[in-house]
């Protein structure tokens, strides 16, 4: 009966000198992995959208977040004329970036996805469009 | 110096004084920092940090606390008892206090000319050389700490809420029945130092003759028994939380929660006094440091031990608490008492 309990005692002892495995978060940034799934991103190519609005990504999507509507472009081209992700509905699967023929969407390293109004996780074209 | 008061010199009042502040400061701080030093400790032994961002290394956190403590809303239910809900914070911190005043911490000081036994109810007779302190002092300690548990019962009872009153019950039958193996532990004590006075007991412990040594068995189960009587881990079924919300602390708020909280600590330093002044010499070690250091760290061992157990063992049942206080602790305490009693008679004559 005695030596189970001083068993249980050397174990907390040893793990105190063990070093912590706490992550002081803001001032020390997480180490995030290769292929995580943080917010999408809008590829571009020739400085217009990959997209081709081709509907593969809103209907594969499991959440229903994504709203595409199609345009055409003066080449008679078609491209998404609208291209709306909805943050607060997505579930982050990637589902629309394994169904995009194109390349057009990827998923970025960024999950700090925090805003101050609901508005505000209506991710437009503009904002998903890559950053050059 | 020569004036007397009620017999007594001045610097009889003076020591008095700056002993019950020093030593109540001092617990005080030791209260606030315990807290700060159980979620360090803990956390490390969960391979956690513990608190980091209050000052370095979260050092400001008891302060912190303290301040949030004090400025929370003062909640008293409607239906409760009002006279007894606000005395019953009260009745619980201030035996967890006043213990202190027969434990010694420290070898005699002299201060020009004038020598201080650093034991706060004592008195160094100059003429003499002889210290006289509370001849009961075992006995105060027992009655201070078996009225902590008023507190308490008075805060289940008081909430009027069902969650308090039977983390109250729990406390006072959780108290009867361990208050009983602690008594007769140090039965067995004092059978060998023949006083209840504490500085007796101290001064026999002198030279690493400790009772410790003499008596591990009643060490050990003195140890745990205290470790229930101030409900803490693997005792604290009186306010465990997954049964009992927060037992008999379940309606406060505020500092009269501040005051149960700092009475659980203090009741946890004033145990580990307890016992570093019967079982583990008091203030007695190695001479090249003062006494009261070798006190105080000892006191800070035996609280640390305190918070390592906490981090190890789980809960006990109620049933399991009950049946370890009346059949194991009991007959065992029972048994070392004779064994005691036989060898002082016999053996040691």
């Amino acid at each position: 009966m005695i030596m189970p309990l001083i068993k249980g005692l050397q174990i907390t002892i040893s793990h105190m000198f063990k070093k912590p495995v706490t992550l002081q978060y803001p001032t020390e940034r997480p180490d995030v992995k290769p292929g995580f799934r943080g917010l999408h991103t809008l590829n571009v190519s020739h400085d217009k959208a990959k997209c081709v609005a081709c509907y593969l990504c809103p209907t594969v999507c499991p959440a229903k977040c994504i709203t595409v509507e199609a345009g055409e472009d003066q080449n008679h081209d078609k491209y998404a004329a609208k291209y709306e992700i909805d943050m607060l509905r997505c579930i982050f699967c990637g589902y629309c970036v394994e169904a995009c023929p194109v390349d057009a969407i990827r998923m970025t390293e960024q999950f700090e996805l925090a805003n101050y109004s609901r508005a505000d996780f209506t991710y437009t074209k503009e904002r998903l469009l890559e950053k050059k | 110096m020569d004036t007397l008061i009620l017999g007594l010199p001045v610097a009889y009042y003076i020591a008095m004084v700056a002993k019950v502040l020093v030593a109540f400061v001092f617990v005080l701080l030791t209260v606030a920092y315990a807290t700060y030093a159980e979620r360090k400790i803990i956390g490390h032994m969960q391979v956690r940090l513990g608190p980091m961002r209050t000052g370095w290394h979260g050092l400001l956190q008891p302060i912190a606390d303290g301040v949030k403590l004090f400025f929370k809303e003062e909640i008293v239910p409607s239906q409760a008892s009002k006279f007894a809900f606000l005395v019953a914070p009260l009745v619980a911190l201030i035996p967890a206090f006043i213990s202190f005043a027969v434990i010694p911490f420290g070898d005699n000081i002299t201060i020009g000319g004038y020598t201080v036994p650093l034991q706060i109810a004592a008195y160094y007779d100059q003429a003499g050389k002889q210290v006289f302190d509370v001849n009961v002092g075992v006995l105060y300690i027992l009655a201070m700490a078996s009225l902590g548990v008023y507190g308490i019962v008075l805060a289940g009872w008081a909430s009027n809420s069902k969650y308090s009153l039977l983390g109250g019950l729990r406390s006072a039958a959780q108290m009867i029945s361990y208050e009983l193996a602690a008594g007769l532990a140090i039965i067995s004590v004092f059978m060998l130092s023949e006083s209840l006075s504490l500085h007796k007991i101290v001064a026999d412990q002198a030279g690493g003759a400790w009772y410790a040594f003499k008596q591990p068995l009643a060490f050990v189960i003195f140890f745990i028994c205290s470790l229930a009587e101030i409900n803490r881990t693997p005792f604290d079924l009186p306010e465990a939380e997954t049964e009992l919300v927060s037992g008999f602390c379940t309606e406060y708020s505020s500092m009269k929660y501040a005051m149960f909280f700092m009475a659980e600590y203090a009741n946890m330093i004033t145990v580990c006094a307890v016992t570093t002044t019967l079982f583990l010499g008091g203030w007695h070690g190695p001479a090249f440091l003062p006494g009261w250091f070798w006190f105080i760290a000892k006191v800070y061992f035996l609280i640390f031990l305190c918070m390592w157990i906490r981090a190890t063992y789980p809960r006990y049942r109620y049933d399991q608490l009950m049946r370890l206080g009346w059949k194991v602790f009991l007959p065992l305490t029972l048994v070392n008492v004779m064994a005691t009693g036989f060898w002082v008679m016999f053996i040691s004559k």
